[in-house]
C-alpha cells in the first residue's frame, strides 16, 4: 500500500465530499416546497363527458381492467324535420379505479374520440382504497387541470 | 487473459472432497450461511445459501424465483400495446431498453421499419437507460462495499435524467414509449437543449466517482482479484455485457449484431479490461456510463427531422411467424422471442433475460472466496431480481 | 461562579457528587451534540441533501425524539440468551465511556480527577470496552453476531497499539503522563523562540496526531474500520440483537466515546483549553468553549473520513495495523526521543 499515488486517490476522495458539502443540498422539502411535474407527466387521467360515446374500447384495452363503463341507448329527435329520432348511447357509469391502474396511457392513447386526457396532478393519494375508484364527476374536475400539448421540438412533423 | 486463482484451485479440490466425504461421515465442521431473501445485500429476494468453513465459503447455492411474477404467461393473454406496458418492468431500472427487443421482434414480423427519426430517439432513449441504470450501479457497488456518500451522487445525478424522460414520455421509470413501427409522440420543444445540458452534468458525475471510488485504494483493495471470472467459464455460462467485457471477451451486440438502431452510425468505442475481477468490471462500466453520453451527444446532434410514426393499422394484427431479437440491454444481453399465430397479442413470448445467466455463474465463483467477498462480488455482478426472476 | 465555588472550601464528598453528577450530565449532551452535527447534519450535507429539518428548528430535536422512540421499545432478550451476560454489555461500554471523562481537563481547574498517570489511565479504561463487546456477541446466543463480535475483538485489540504508541511520542516530549501538565507543557512551549503563543505538540508530532487518528477510527470501529458494525451480511454484528434502551446505551457509548477521544486528541495536540493570552479564572470560564470547539474540529476530521472511504475487510485491516501503524508509531517514538535529548 505504498505509493504516492494511493495517498493522493484518497486526498481526492477527501475532497469530493468536502466540495459537495459546500455546495449545497438539492432537496426539496416536500409538503412546505412544492416541484412541478413536466407537463406530460402521467398524474391522474381526466374525462371529457360530451364527447364520450360508450364504445368500451378503453375498458377492453386496459391490461388491467380498471376501467368500469355502464351505459344506455336512448332516442334523440332527429337532426332534420321529418328524420326518424336518432339513438344515441349515453353513459350511465365511468369509473378508473386508481388502485388499479398502471398509468400506462393505453386508454388515453386509444380513444377514437378524444375524451380522456392526462393530466400531471399527482396528490390525490387517500387513506381508505375503496376512495381511490374516481367517478364520472370526479373525473370530469380533472378536466381543468389538463394542460394545453406541449410545441414539439424542431423537426418533427407537423401533425396535419 | 484471466487466470483462475490458486486459491480457486485450492477450493475447488476442497469442495469435490468434502462432497466426497458427506456420503461417508457426518458433517460436523461447516457452517451454513444464509444470506436469505431479506437481505441488504442482495438487491432484492435473492438467497444464497453458502457452506462455511471459518471464513472461507465451500459451497455456495443461489435460489432464485421469490419475485417470480410469470411474465412469459401474462404476455399470452394480452395483445402487443398491454405487453409493452407490462416489459417495462421486468428490468425496472433500465426503463425504456426492456421495451426495444419486443417492439423490434414484433416489427420483424410485421416487416415493418420504424422512419429515422424514431430510430435515432429510441437508441437515445435506450442509452439513456444506460446512464440511468449503470449511474445507480456505480454509486451503489461503493454503498455494498462500505462507502455511503458515492450512492446519494448516483441518486442525485440519475434524477437529471429521468426528468428528462419523464419530460419526452410522461413516466420516470416505465416511460411505455415505444410503439410498432415508431414511437408514441414526439419530443417536446426544448428537450434537446435540455438534455445536452444534462449529459454534460453526467459526465461530471463519472469524473466525480472516478476520484472518489475507483481511485481510492480502499475500494481496490477490496476488488482486484476478486471474483475473477475467466473468459472460458464466462461465456459458457453466459454472462453477459459489461461483465463478459471486463473478462476481456471484446463482445457487443450494439456493434455485432445487425438491428434497425442507430449505433453503427454513431462514431463509439466497446471497453473491455482483461482482468475479469470486480475492479475491472466497476472500471468497464464506469467507462461505459462514459461512453454512452458521449453517444446521446452524438445522437442529439445528428437528430434527423420526419415522422414519428410508420403507417400501421389501427388495430395491430402481427402475422404468424416467429422472430428472434437480443439487443445489449444495460445489464446484459436481452431478447425476446415471439411466436405469433396472427391474433391481437402474441401466442408465446421466451424472454431470455441477462441477470439469470449472470447469477448461475455463483456457485462456481463463491467457491473458496471469503464472507466479506461474497458481499462485492454480488454487487460487481450487478443484477436485478425482477430481471432473474420475470 | 466559578471562582466563587473554587474558594469555597467543599467538603470532598460533595465535591466528588457534583463532580459525577456534571459528568453523567456531560456525556450525553456530548454524544447528541456530535450525533447532530456530524451523523446527521454533515453527512446529509455531504450527500447533497438536507438531513432531518421537522423535529425542531432544522431538526434539532430529532436524537431526543429518537432517544424517546428507543426508550418505548419492547426490551427483548432471545430466548437462549445469557440474560445476566446479556444485560451488563452494554453497561460495560458505557462505563468504559463514563471512566474516560474523569482525566479530560477542561480548565485550570475543571477536572474530576487530574491523576498522574492520566493519559495511560484514559488508555487503559478504554479498552474496558473490549470485554464488553465480547460479552455481547457471546450472550446474544446468535452465531452472526458471535462473529462480528470476535472480529470487533480483534481489531479493537489490534489498533490498541497504535494508540498507546503514538501517544508516547507526546509523554516524552510532554515529560509528563498527566493531561493537565501535557496542556500546561504546550502552554510554556515555545516556537522558535516566539515564547507567549505556546506550542501545540501538533506541531512536533503530526504523524502521531495522524496515528491517533487513523487508531481512534478503528477503535471507535468506525468506516474504515468497521467490519464488526455496519456489515451488509452481519446486519448489525454484536449489536444485533439488542433493541431499546440497550441500543441506546451501545449508541451513546459510541458518541460518547468519540466525543472524549476527540478531547483527548484535542488535549495531547491542539492545547486542550488553552488559547494564549487567557490565564487563570478567565481560563476556567473559556476553557470548556475552547476544548469542545477543538473537539468538534478533531471529531469533523473522524467523521469526514468516515463518510468517504468505503471499509476494510479484516485482513487487510489486521494488515494495516501490524505492518504499517505499528512500525510507523515505534519510528516516531524513537525520533521523538532522539530529538529530545538532543535539543
Amino acid at each position: 500500500m505504498s505509493g504516492m499515488n494511493e495517498v493522493t486517490g484518497l486526498f481526492k476522495g477527501l475532497g469530493v465530499t468536502f466540495r459537495t458539502m459546500l455546495k449545497g443540498n438539492v432537496t426539496t422539502q416536500y409538503p412546505h416546497e412544492k416541484e412541478a411535474p413536466p407537463t406530460r407527466a402521467r398524474g391522474v387521467i381526466a374525462l371529457k363527458e360530451e364527447n364520450c360515446t360508450v364504445c368500451m374500447l378503453c375498458a377492453r384495452q386496459c391490461p388491467d381492467w380498471c376501467i368500469y363503463i355502464e351505459g344506455h341507448k336512448e332516442k334523440r329527435p332527429p337532426r332534420r324535420e321529418g328524420g326518424k329520432p336518432r339513438t344515441v348511447n349515453a353513459l350511465d357509469r365511468f369509473d378508473i379505479d386508481y388502485a388499479l391502474c398502471m398509468y400506462c396511457g393505453i386508454c388515453v392513447e386509444v380513444c377514437p374520440f378524444d375524451a380522456l386526457f392526462w393530466s400531471p396532478e399527482f396528490e390525490y393519494s387517500e387513506p381508505r382504497i375503496a376512495e381511490l375508484l374516481h367517478d364520472k364527476d370526479k373525473l370530469g374536475e380533472w378536466m381543468e387541470t389538463v394542460p394545453e400539448p406541449l410545441p414539439l421540438e424542431a423537426g418533427a412533423e407537423k401533425k396535419k | 487473459m484471466t487466470a483462475v486463482t490458486d486459491r480457486q484451485r485450492m477450493a475447488y479440490i476442497a469442495t469435490q472432497a468434502s462432497e466426497a466425504r458427506v456420503n461417508v461421515e457426518l458433517q460436523t465442521e461447516d457452517m451454513t450461511l444464509n444470506l436469505g431473501p431479506q437481505h441488504p445485500a442482495t438487491h432484492g429476494t435473492l438467497r444464497v445459501v453458502a457452506k462455511l468453513n471459518g471464513e472461507q465459503v465451500i459451497d455456495a447455492d443461489v435460489v432464485c424465483g421469490y419475485m417470480h411474477r410469470g411474465y412469459e404467461k401474462l404476455t399470452e393473454v394480452r395483445t402487443y400495446p398491454q405487453v409493452t406496458t407490462l416489459i417495462n418492468r421486468i428490468d425496472w431500472l433500465s426503463s425504456f431498453a426492456n421495451e426495444v427487443p419486443f417492439i423490434l421482434a414484433a416489427e420483424k414480423l410485421m416487416d415493418i421499419e420504424a422512419p429515422p427519426r424514431a430510430q435515432y430517439i429510441r437508441t437515445m432513449f435506450f442509452e439513456m437507460a444506460r446512464i440511468a441504470n449503470i449511474g445507480l450501479f456505480l454509486g451503489e457497488m461503493a454503498l455494498q462495499v462500505g462507502a455511503l456518500t458515492p450512492a446519494f451522487y448516483a441518486f442525485r445525478d440519475r434524477e437529471f435524467v429521468l426528468n428528462q424522460i419523464e419530460a419526452a414520455t410522461g413516466g420516470r421509470f416505465h416511460p411505455n414509449y415505444d410503439r410498432i413501427g415508431g414511437l408514441k409522440e414526439d419530443l417536446p420543444k426544448g428537450w434537446v437543449a435540455e438534455t445536452q445540458a444534462v449529459m454534460k452534468r453526467l459526465r461530471e458525475f463519472c469524473d466525480e466517482l472516478e476520484g472518489l471510488v475507483a481511485g481510492n485504494v480502499i475500494f481496490e483493495n477490496r476488488c482486484r482479484g476478486v471474483g475473477v471470472i475467466p473468459a472460458e467459464v464466462g461465456k459458457a455460462y453466459g454472462v453477459s455485457g459489461a461483465n463478459i467485457r471486463a473478462s476481456g471477451v471484446d463482445w457487443d451486440l450494439r456493434r455485432d449484431e445487425p438491428s434497425p438502431l442507430v449505433w453503427k452510425d454513431l462514431d463509439w468505442k466497446v471497453w473491455t479490461h482483461p482482468d475479469g475481477d470486480s475492479f475491472a468490471r466497476y472500471w468497464v462500466r464506469l467507462q461505459e456510463v462514459r461512453e454512452a453520453t458521449l453517444m446521446v451527444d452524438q445522437m442529439l446532434e445528428g437528430l434527423p427531422a420526419g415522422p414519428i410514426q410508420a403507417k400501421v393499422p389501427r388495430i395491430i394484427k402481427v402475422p404468424a411467424g416467429e422472430a428472434w431479437v437480443h439487443t445489449d440491454n444495460p445489464l446484459g444481453e436481452m431478447g425476446f422471442y415471439i411466436v405469433s399465430q396472427g391474433g391481437l397479442g402474441p401466442f408465446r413470448c421466451k424472454i431470455r433475460s441477462a441477470s439469470f445467466n449472470n447469477v448461475s455463474v455463483l456457485p462456481w465463483l463463491l467457491r473458496g472466496t471469503y464472507v466479506p467477498d461474497i458481499i462485492t462480488i454480488l454487487a460487481s455482478l450487478y443484477f436485478i431480481l425482477g430481471d432473474i426472476d420475470r | 461562579m466559578i471562582a466563587l465555588v473554587a474558594a469555597v472550601h467543599m467538603p470532598y464528598w460533595l465535591e466528588t457528587v457534583i463532580k459525577v453528577v456534571v459528568v453523567l450530565g456531560v456525556i450525553p449532551m456530548m454524544a447528541l451534540m456530535l450525533g447532530y452535527v456530524f451523523l446527521m447534519k454533515m453527512m446529509s450535507h455531504m450527500q447533497s441533501r438536507l438531513g432531518p429539518m421537522d423535529a425542531g428548528p432544522h431538526g434539532v430535536l430529532q436524537l431526543v425524539a429518537d432517544g424517546v422512540k428507543f426508550l418505548q421499545k419492547e426490551d427483548l432478550t432471545p430466548a437462549n440468551a445469557d440474560k445476566w451476560v446479556f444485560a451488563l454489555a452494554p453497561l460495560l461500554v458505557l462505563i468504559s465511556t463514563f471512566l474516560l471523562y474523569v482525566v479530560v481537563p477542561a480548565g485550570p481547574r475543571l477536572v474530576v480527577q487530574d491523576l498522574n498517570t492520566g493519559i495511560f489511565f484514559a488508555l487503559a479504561v478504554s479498552s474496558i470496552s473490549v470485554i464488553g463487546v465480547l460479552m455481547a456477541g457471546w450472550a446474544s446466543a446468535n452465531k452472526y453476531s458471535l462473529l462480528g463480535a470476535l472480529r470487533a475483538a480483534g481489531q479493537l485489540i489490534a489498533y490498541e497499539l497504535p494508540l498507546v504508541l503514538a501517544v508516547i511520542g507526546v509523554v516524552i516530549q510532554a515529560g509528563t503522563m498527566s493531561l493537565q501538565g501535557i496542556v500546561h507543557a504546550q502552554e510554556h512551549g515555545a516556537v522558535f523562540g516566539f515564547d507567549n503563543l505556546g506550542e501545540p505538540f501538533i506541531l512536533t508530532q503530526l504523524v502521531g496526531f495522524l496515528l491517533f487518528l487513523m487508531a481512534s477510527q478503528a477503535e471507535l470501529t468506525q468506516t474504515p474500520f468497521d467490519m464488526p458494525v455496519a456489515e451488509s451480511e452481519l446486519v448489525a454484528g454484536y449489536m444485533t440483537e439488542y433493541s431499546g434502551f440497550r441500543f441506546l446505551f451501545f449508541f451513546m457509548g459510541e458518541f460518547g466515546t468519540a466525543a472524549a477521544l476527540s478531547a483527548i486528541a484535542a488535549t495531547l495536540y491542539l492545547g486542550g483549553w488553552y488559547v494564549p493570552g487567557v490565564h487563570g479564572t478567565a481560563a476556567d470560564v473559556i476553557g470548556p468553549i475552547v476544548l469542545i470547539t477543538k473537539m468538534m474540529l478533531v471529531a469533523f476530521l473522524i467523521f469526514w473520513v468516515r463518510f468517504t472511504y468505503p471499509r476494510f475487510r479484516e485482513d487487510q485491516l489486521q494488515a494495516f495495523a501490524w505492518k504499517y501503524l505499528i512500525p510507523i508509531a515505534l519510528a516516531n517514538i524513537l525520533i521523538t526521543g532522539l530529538l529530545k535529548v538532543a535539543f
